[in-house]
């Protein structure tokens, strides 16, 4: 019997800035106007300078576990710059840049952090919040765009996760229905190296991590996830063929994080000082900042002026987050349904008291029964 | 009016509730062409599509998280899960993801879908397809959880599910899926989420149960030839505990029956609540005939496993003795 070949297929690395200052003109020449890659370059150094502060209010005690941002501006900036407005943004918890852009207030993302439900209600965009379980949020993006077919409103949805997120079934499961039900989803890992202190060779022992679509008969690409020119260049390919062809594309962006994990971890004790060394040379910043001085669209100048507008931006966003009301004591009981039960309104009101003080009548004359009770 | 079997007033529901809303659309397993295990989406792929009425892989967290989804998206998504067994690879998703919705955006997106799950054991099923977890998800804030015991309740509870603006599980008794018939009205009317059912009034006694174990209970009732109140819960959470207290102050005593295990099943919770309601008017202790704290045996000895009249019939007559 002659032994022939069942399918083949190959996985494309996409480069386009590389952190030498490289340039494919072929590929990258007008893929963003030079006014946007300012406009996103300033965007970059305000999500970093309140990273930096949100570490520092962290450590300071004013804010809970934080994850930073610093060394992945890229891929959630390139995806949130290609969607529409009506398109769903369905991130992880590392993609502050692309959730800004999108115009989530920036002191929501903080109130998160600061362990205050109320930066999840977002009503700004279309963006979920904070997904915190890894790789729950692959299916809502799923269904978010198997709605938005449903609906025929021309609406995608594009999801972030992480390389270790890869190993959960639900990116399986998300992975199978949107490419087996046809439904316009852009998968976008964020392949950082590490999952917490997990290498992704414990994750995936396949030669990339962009393979794993082809199991689910979709496309699938690799990028420099630290180039922004070749991170837009594949989103936009692929938010077309979801709009237009209701398929979903698997996105291997490589990117690393330049910080621990959260403030609750020291990546010192489990990665080499070398491979972080090398990472920061590779830092997204530096090679949009060097292309445009090149250009002679930015210059030290304007760096140090907008490192000022930036201070002055997190300044009042920071002001914002610690300013707000403090909850109320009752709010978590108010919005577990959106008709309180009678009996979740008995706690509500006796929260205070023991369960005999939910009925008075039971409670023996000589025991105080009123006591604690909110109104 | 037409005579119905329960599964035929579910199918009933589904069709009227997807006739008159367009956001309504079911997702499941084997739910289209063949529709469904139990027949309870029958007929329904043909009527309204395959947009509508859509089959998915075989993956129960897909299925769920899909719907939260398609529920965020705006829409009235209606999944199923084949057997109360499987929904274990949902349980992330149900308990974690979908439960939490509402409360941790704080009303900014909420998740109103109707879970579809065949539920409990006496049909000679294979392992895993016999299972009463009711009180699992019960103990998930932010879910509602209704368990009809009839053709009428079932599709008056089925349409306020779906209309409920938040996540239903819709728990459907296999065993007397198509037990015994009743008159279900043509036309669309609900039974309200969080209301008991008080079955027949006593004065002797109060019975508490839902699913399939009323029909044991109405039977245990009549041969015991006492005075019984029998409340069918209906919803087991937020369950109805004011027509449980208004009862068991009125007769002083109370027989809990349901199939899942003993040990934190509901009727647990419902003792708790009656020695917080009802202790000073109590003439004898609350009794519970329920399943054991063991897995649900295969289907040889089901019936062993399972409460039966003679079962309950011994705790009505301990607690009216005592």
């Amino acid at each position: 019997m002659p032994v022939n070949i069942a399918y083949e297929t190959k996985i494309e690395h996409i480069s386009i800035l590389d952190e030498h200052g490289n340039f494919d003109a072929g590929m990258g020449e007008g893929l963003i106007p030079n006014d946007d890659l300012v406009a996103m370059y300033k965007h970059m150094m305000t999500c970093r300078h309140l990273d930096e502060i949100a570490f520092k209010l962290q450590r300071s005690g004013r804010m809970g576990t934080y994850p930073e941002n610093r060394g992945q501006e890229v891929p959630s900036l390139a995806a949130a710059y290609v969607l529409e407005k009506k398109d769903w943004l369905v991130t992880c918890y590392r993609e502050n840049a692309g959730l800004f852009w999108r115009g989530l207030p920036m002191e929501k993302v903080l109130l998160h952090w600061m362990g205050d439900e109320r930066g999840n209600h977002i009503d700004e965009c279309n963006v979920t919040p904070l997904a915190i379980a890894i790789g729950s949020q692959m299916l809502h993006a799923t269904g978010l765009a198997w709605s938005s077919k449903y609906k025929k409103d021309g609406a995608i949805a594009c999801t972030f996760f992480g390389d270790g997120a890869t190993s959960e079934g639900d990116f399986h499961e998300a992975a199978n229905f949107a490419a087996n039900l046809d439904l316009p989803v852009v998968f976008v890992c964020q392949n950082n190296g590490w999952a917490i202190s997990t290498p992704t060779k414990l994750e995936c022992s396949a030669p990339t991590v962009a393979q794993r679509g082809i199991a689910y008969g979709m496309d699938c690409v690799q990028v420099d996830g630290n180039d922004m020119f070749a991170m837009v260049k594949v989103v936009r390919d692929a938010v077309k063929n979801a709009r237009d062809n209701n398929r979903p594309t698997f996105i291997e962006a490589l990117t690393y994080r330049l910080g621990d994990h959260t403030t609750a971890d020291d990546a010192s004790r489990y990665r080499d000082v070398e491979e972080l060394e090398m990472w920061k040379k590779r830092d997204p910043m530096i090679r949009i900042r060097n292309y445009l001085e090149k250009l002679g669209l930015w210059s030290q100048e304007q760096e140090d002026e907008h490192l000022k507008v930036a201070a002055q931006t997190v300044s009042e966003v920071v002001k914002r987050a610690e300013g707000i009301d403090a909850p109320s004591a009752t709010d978590f009981f108010d919005s577990m349904y959106t008709d309180m039960p009678k009996q979740l309104k008995l706690q509500r009101q006796t929260m205070r008291t023991s369960s005999l003080g939910q009925d008075p009548s039971q409670i023996p004359v000589q025991a105080p029964a009123s006591e604690g009770v909110v109104q | 009016m037409a005579n119905l079997t329960l599964v035929q007033a579910i199918n009933l529901a589904l069709i009227q509730e997807m006739e008159k809303d367009d956001r309504v659309l079911l997702l499941g397993e084997d739910i289209g062409l063949n529709g469904g295990v139990f027949r309870a989406t029958e007929g329904l792929f043909q009527r309204f599509g395959a947009d509508r009425v859509v089959d998915t892989p075989l993956a129960e967290s897909g299925i769920m998280g899909t719907a939260i989804g398609l529920a965020m998206g705006g829409l009235r998504p209606i999944p199923e899960i084949q057997f109360e067994g499987f929904m274990g690879p949902a349980f992330d998703q149900l308990t974690n993801q979908c439960a939490r919705t509402n409360t941790r955006t704080r009303g900014g997106l909420t998740c109103p879908l109707t879970l579809r799950v065949p539920v409990g054991g006496g049909i000679h099923a294979p392992e895993l397809h016999s299972d009463s977890p009711e009180a699992i998800y019960t103990h998930t804030p932010g879910l509602k959880i209704v368990m009809p015991s009839s053709p009428y309740d079932a599709k008056g509870l089925l349409i306020s599910a779906i209309r409920d603006p938040n996540p239903v599980i819709f728990f459907e008794p296999k065993r007397i899926y198509r037990a015994f018939r009743e008159e279900v009205p043509e036309d669309e009317y609900t039974v309200p989420i969080g209301e008991a059912r008080v079955v027949c009034e006593g004065e002797e006694l109060t019975m508490v149960s839902w699913g399939a174990t009323v029909i044991q209970c109405m039977n245990a009732i009549e041969a015991s030839g006492k005075n019984i109140e029998l409340i069918d819960l209906r919803t087991i959470n937020p369950f109805d505990m004011d027509t449980v207290a208004k009862s068991v102050n009125k007769t002083g005593r109370c027989v809990i029956v349901h199939e899942a295990p003993k040990t934190c099943g509901l009727g647990a919770e419902i003792a708790a609540g009656i020695m917080e309601h009802c202790f000073l008017q109590l003439e004898a202790p609350v009794q519970r005939v329920c399943g054991f704290d063991t897995i649900m045996p295969y289907y040889k000895l089901e019936l062993d496993y399972l409460p039966d009249a003679e079962r309950i019939g011994k705790a009505i007559h301990e607690t009216l003795v005592y």
